[in-house]
């Protein structure tokens, strides 16, 4: 065992501890002195202007970027260049991209059991197995010998979250999960991800559904300029913003 | 509220109008659809008139197919003359050892009748096992080829491949440059790609280096130098040293041709394939290769079907491919004269194969698309 994971044992509860994380994309400083720590099933929402480090934040998580100072532990393992741990920490964390992401040249059933089996060296029957059970989960069952391009844009994302579910993920990270989508297909992903939430996953959620953040966060996080600005639960973020910033950002997106 | 609702009634779809469906329509809008166009549509139909009727009757009526010896086309000399063609088949098909020893004649004929064999159900949708079939063409059969073909075991007469030629030499030489350039070429792809500064510059190296090279240089490199390179006692045969030279020349093509696919994939499926724990030869092997070559089919075919046509420059280290078999053959003495013929041969025979890849990379193309919306 490893310090860092004796370290973390100490508090049970605490499954992603982030501290003083700092990322530059060359000399732009992307992500300023991140402090932040996630409880099992925690639900967080991270919302904030386009540019602020959202998505750069989350993307740190499962080291989709790297980050230069500062550390991030997932589960008791250090994120570092060790590739071990980065492909460990990989296969606890599911995410959920903007567009989607699946593979088009597989069918729907295929997204969802290739990494199971190959890297959680799953028999091709229990991953299939389980692979159906979550897309009813989702409710799209009878779509999985389908290719990806044969269905909708809501229906896709959640064969997205149903494929990110199948490697049974402690942590699921959502990247603005329905901003591709049209209008209509906003609501069935929503349902999805809230019923993902009843169910007890540590979700942590970047996108500008308020509504979604008011019915679901266990605290909304805003960030700005790289920086985390507020952070919350839903009741007094919307209703008692500590930060000028924050007022600001509400009374754009609220008030019409 | 709810008694002012109009209710939303869907219109039934309709066909479109006469006019614009059918190939009256599709007459008048493409071949007559303005004064242009019409004249271009005239002066196309006149030239296909003046020169169509005349080939025609060059090529098939008035052409001779009798015979033994140039004597009969000597007379009609109106037709082509493919007397030639027939008398000359098995050079320009297996080359000279094997039109010499016709009692032969069966080892390339077995050879060709596997290669088919093999390819043929592997072109077919509903073939069963079909990675059974691959495996065996791309393993057992060389091995199979080079026994029967080359011979020098189990008293089967040892042919020298130098004395191969025809459709033989050319099949021969292109199937091992793409089997070979193939895997070379995506490994090299791949490692121009690479962000590893070592890998990376060798790809870009050796990619460049052999693009810039004219083939008709590598293989006369191939012939000269390659010898050169090794101890005394190693010895290719020029068959050899002309695969290695078009193996090195075309696998830089091929790379640049999968590069291109690699390019076109969204970084979205590498970061949603790491996203899900997988390694780098998972990702590759699995997402990012299978949807890179689906987009490069064209232009690797592309590749193939200019090296299955290059093969004919293995005629400059001295071996007759079928090109250049059919071009000796109508300046022999019993032939002399009979270039037409002999030209339009090779370019039939060439055209049919390159054809057929082209038709093959075209289904190819169509079966995996799956993007598409149904």
């Amino acid at each position: 065992m490893t310090n860092n994971q004796a370290e973390t044992m100490n508090d049970d509860s605490t499954i992603i501890s982030i501290s003083k994380l700092n990322k530059w994309y060359g000399n732009f400083h992307a992500l300023k002195d991140i402090d932040l720590s996630v409880n099992k099933t925690e639900k967080i929402v991270i919302c904030g202007p386009s540019g602020s480090g959202k998505s750069t934040l989350i993307r740190c998580i499962n080291r989709l970027e790297v980050h230069q100072e500062g550390s991030i532990i997932v589960d008791g393992v250090e994120l570092n260049d060790d590739v071990k741990h980065i492909n460990e920490i990989r296969s606890e964390v599911g995410m959920v991209f903007q567009h989607f992401n699946l593979f088009p040249h597989l069918t729907v059933l295929e997204n969802c059991t290739l990494a199971p089996i190959w890297v959680r060296k799953k028999s091709r029957n229990e991953a299939n197995h389980m692979a159906m059970e979550l897309l009813e989960k989702v409710r799209i069952p009878d779509q999985a010998d389908k290719y990806p391009g044969q269905l909708s844009g809501g229906q896709q994302q959640r064969v997205a979250i149903a494929r990110a579910l199948c490697m049974q993920p402690r942590v699921m990270l959502f990247d603005e999960p329905t901003s591709a989508l049209d209008p209509e297909m906003i609501k069935e992903v929503l349902e999805t991800m809230i019923e993902l939430a009843e169910s007890g996953m540590t979700m942590i959620v970047v996108t500008h559904e308020m509504g979604f953040a008011n019915k679901v966060a266990d605290r909304i996080i805003f960030m700005d300029e790289g920086q985390i600005v507020e952070q919350n639960d839903p009741e007094t973020f919307f209703n008692n913003p500590e930060s000028d910033r924050t007022k600001l950002f509400l009374s754009q997106i609220l008030d019409h | 509220m709810a008694s002012n609702t109009i209710k939303f009634e869907k219109l039934p779809d309709r066909l479109p109008p006469s006019n614009t469906v059918g190939w009256m329509a599709w007459v008048k809008t493409n071949l007559f659809g303005s004064i242009s166009n019409t004249l271009i549509t005239l002066l196309v139909f006149y030239l296909i008139f003046l020169y169509i009727p005349p080939f025609i009757e060059w090529a098939f009526i008035n052409a001779n197919f009798s015979g033994s010896d140039r004597s009969v086309c000597d007379e009609n000399k109106a037709g082509a003359c493919w007397t030639f063609v027939k008398v000359r088949f098995d050079q320009l098909l297996f080359g000279l050892y094997f039109a010499t020893n016709p009692d032969q004649m069966w080892r390339p004929i077995i050879a060709f009748i596997g290669f088919f064999g093999l390819l043929i159900p592997l072109m077919i949708d509903k073939t069963p096992h079909k990675k059974w079939l691959l495996i065996t063409l791309l393993t057992i059969f060389p091995v199979f080829f080079l026994l029967i073909v080359r011979g020098g075991v189990f008293g089967i007469p040892d042919s020298d491949p130098s004395q191969w030629g025809g459709l033989l030499l050319t099949f021969t030489l292109a199937f091992v440059g793409i089997i070979l350039a193939l895997p070379l070429g995506i490994l090299l792809a791949l490692g121009r790609r690479s962000k590893m500064p070592v890998v990376k510059s060798f790809s870009i190296i050796y990619i460049e280096f052999w693009r810039g090279t004219p083939l008709i240089t590598i293989l006369f490199m191939a012939s000269v130098m390659l010898p050169l390179f090794f101890p005394s006692g190693v010895e290719f045969d020029k068959v050899v040293r002309a695969m290695i030279g078009i193996t090195l020349f075309q696998s830089a093509y091929t790379a640049e041709a999968v590069r291109g696919g690699l390019q076109a994939i969204d970084k979205g499926q590498s970061e949603a394939s790491m996203a899900l724990g997988m390694g780098y030869w998972q990702q590759t092997i699995f997402i990012i290769l299978p949807q890179a070559l689906k987009i490069s089919i064209p232009s690797i075919v592309n590749t193939f079907i200019a090296l299955f046509k290059d093969t004919s420059l293995v005629s400059i280290i001295g071996l007759l491919d079928l090109l250049k078999i059919a071009q000796n053959s109508s300046r022999s003495l019993d032939w002399n004269g009979y270039d037409i013929e002999a030209y339009m041969f090779a370019g039939i025979v060439f055209w049919i194969f390159c054809f057929g890849m082209s038709m093959y990379s075209q289904r190819l193309e169509k079966k995996l698309d799956t993007d598409r919306r149904e």
